[in-house]
């Protein structure tokens, strides 16, 4: 049998994710994906706004869209801190959907809006989340 | 006139009855969400452990960093401070206690001819500050039994903020630790600037971990994103340590409260029992004395009026013999 991966995403309220998995899937500021296995080195990073994705050893998929944080591997232990996070169950995709035509508005009226270009960007995150 | 006394008296006992019955409510209500408050900092711990042991893994692999959250001033002139108290009184001495420690240090501060800037968190240190005409830079509530992250965030904002743009060159955190549910104290706390990481790193629970990690971007990067996130969890975890200081205090004072209310029940029921006693006597010495004035030493009559009297007052006469306080 494989070694698994401990996974667990901390919100700043609680422990809102904990599991074993054989592979999670992030992705840095650099704009690039890394996957994670067990036993990879020891690894810390910033976490772009986009999903995470927890391939479970039953051959299921969890996936977050978490919005910023660090990504911390160490001992085959994968964690995962977010102040912003949602799993893809919590995502409500109407609110997402009129979030995503707001800031779109938003954008073509004045397209140095900072504020909409990041709210576009997380509706568009929550909504690719809640599809997949 | 007699009976005055135990009509005062009884009324008063009204009155404490409905007080105990408040403050009883207010106890069992402070009972319930100081357990709540206690799960919730316990919740939180993890995030604000795990923040802790990522600063020690960037100390180990060597992160310097030139952040402007670690600016230590070469001279402090101003120095903000934000005050954590409660939004609501009947606390016992919660708020007055973080008051006053809070004045304290101001006056300190200003003694040595520095500036001061106040964060008020929580409706009862804003009030006290204003009446007493301090200034008040920034004033937060509303939240301060139920804290959310959030919060946290936009508290920790403003001040970094002030920090950041030198309005203050230190910033001092005031509120109640939450040692156990008999015991809150309250303590000052630097807030800002951030102690370098080696100090961090020292401060947090030290577990010798290996200095071989890979960062990305860079360590200097990872620490940047992560001092922001490391205050806000800071000051998060101070104001859910107030939260459940401030239930337990609650509690605490409104028990003592209770028990009050009950002793001066009993008290007042003695006394009020002793009066009516006292305002029977006074009635049968009154109608045997008018029955021998009126019958000239014939006892029958006032047997005949003293009976007549017991059986009217006969339902009051064993209780009140009985003085039972309950």
């Amino acid at each position: 049998m494989a070694v698994e991966l401990d996974v667990e995403l901390v919100s700043p309220e609680e422990v809102t994710y904990s599991g074993s998995a054989e592979m999670v899937i992030v992705r840095t500021v650099e704009e690039g994906d890394i996957a994670f296995q067990a036993g990879h080195v020891p690894f810390l990073g910033v976490l772009a706004p986009w999903s995470v994705d927890v391939l479970r050893p039953g051959g299921e998929r969890d996936t977050f869209a978490v919005h910023r944080g660090f990504v911390e591997v160490s001992h085959n232990k994968v964690t995962i801190l977010s102040d912003v996070s949602e799993a893809a169950d919590e995502i409500d995709t109407t609110r997402a959907e009129t979030a995503r035509q707001r800031a779109a508005e938003a954008l073509a009226v004045d397209a140095e809006d900072v504020e909409a270009a990041a709210a576009l960007e997380r509706a568009e995150l929550r909504l690719r989340v809640a599809a997949a | 006139m007699p009976g005055g006394r135990e009509r005062e008296l009884r009324r008063r006992i009204g009155s404490i009855q409905s007080t105990k019955k408040i403050t009883r409510a207010m106890e069992l209500i402070a009972a319930t969400r100081v357990v709540k408050a206690m799960q919730r900092a316990n919740a939180a711990r993890p995030y604000a452990r795990l923040i802790t042991s990522v600063i020690e893994d960037l100390a180990a692999g060597g992160a310097e960093v030139d952040h402007p959250l670690l600016r230590q001033a070469p001279e402090v002139r101003n120095v903000g401070f934000i005050i954590i108290t409660g939004d609501r009184g009947l606390a016992g001495a919660y708020n007055t206690s973080v008051i006053r420690t809070a004045e304290r240090q101001v006056m300190a501060h200003v003694s040595e001819g520095k500036g001061y800037s106040l964060c008020c968190v929580g409706r009862k240190s804003a009030s006290y500050f204003r009446f007493r005409n301090y200034r008040i830079d920034n004033a937060m509530s509303g939240f301060s039994d139920n804290p959310s992250y959030d919060d946290a965030r936009r508290i920790a904002e403003t001040v970094s903020e002030s920090f950041l743009v030198e309005a203050v060159d230190q910033v001092e955190l005031i509120y109640t630790e939450f040692v156990s549910m008999g015991t809150q104290r309250v303590v000052v706390r630097r807030f800002l600037p951030l102690v370098d990481t080696e100090m961090m790193a020292r401060e947090g629970s030290g577990t010798g971990r290996e200095g071989s990690f890979e960062f990305e971007p860079s360590p200097e990067a990872v620490l940047e994103a992560l001092l922001p996130r490391y205050t806000e969890a800071r000051l998060y975890g101070a104001l859910l340590d107030a939260a459940a200081s401030e239930h337990a205090s609650r509690q605490r004072a409104m028990k003592a409260a209770t028990d009050n209310a009950e002793e001066l029940i009993t008290k007042l029921s003695r006394a009020m029992n002793q009066a009516r006693q006292d305002a029977i006597t006074t009635e049968i010495m009154e109608i045997v004395g008018g029955a021998e004035a009126l019958g000239g030493g014939d006892t029958t009559d006032v047997d005949i009026a003293l009976a007549s009297m017991l059986a009217g007052t006969d339902a009051s006469m064993p209780t009140a013999a009985g003085a039972s306080p309950a």
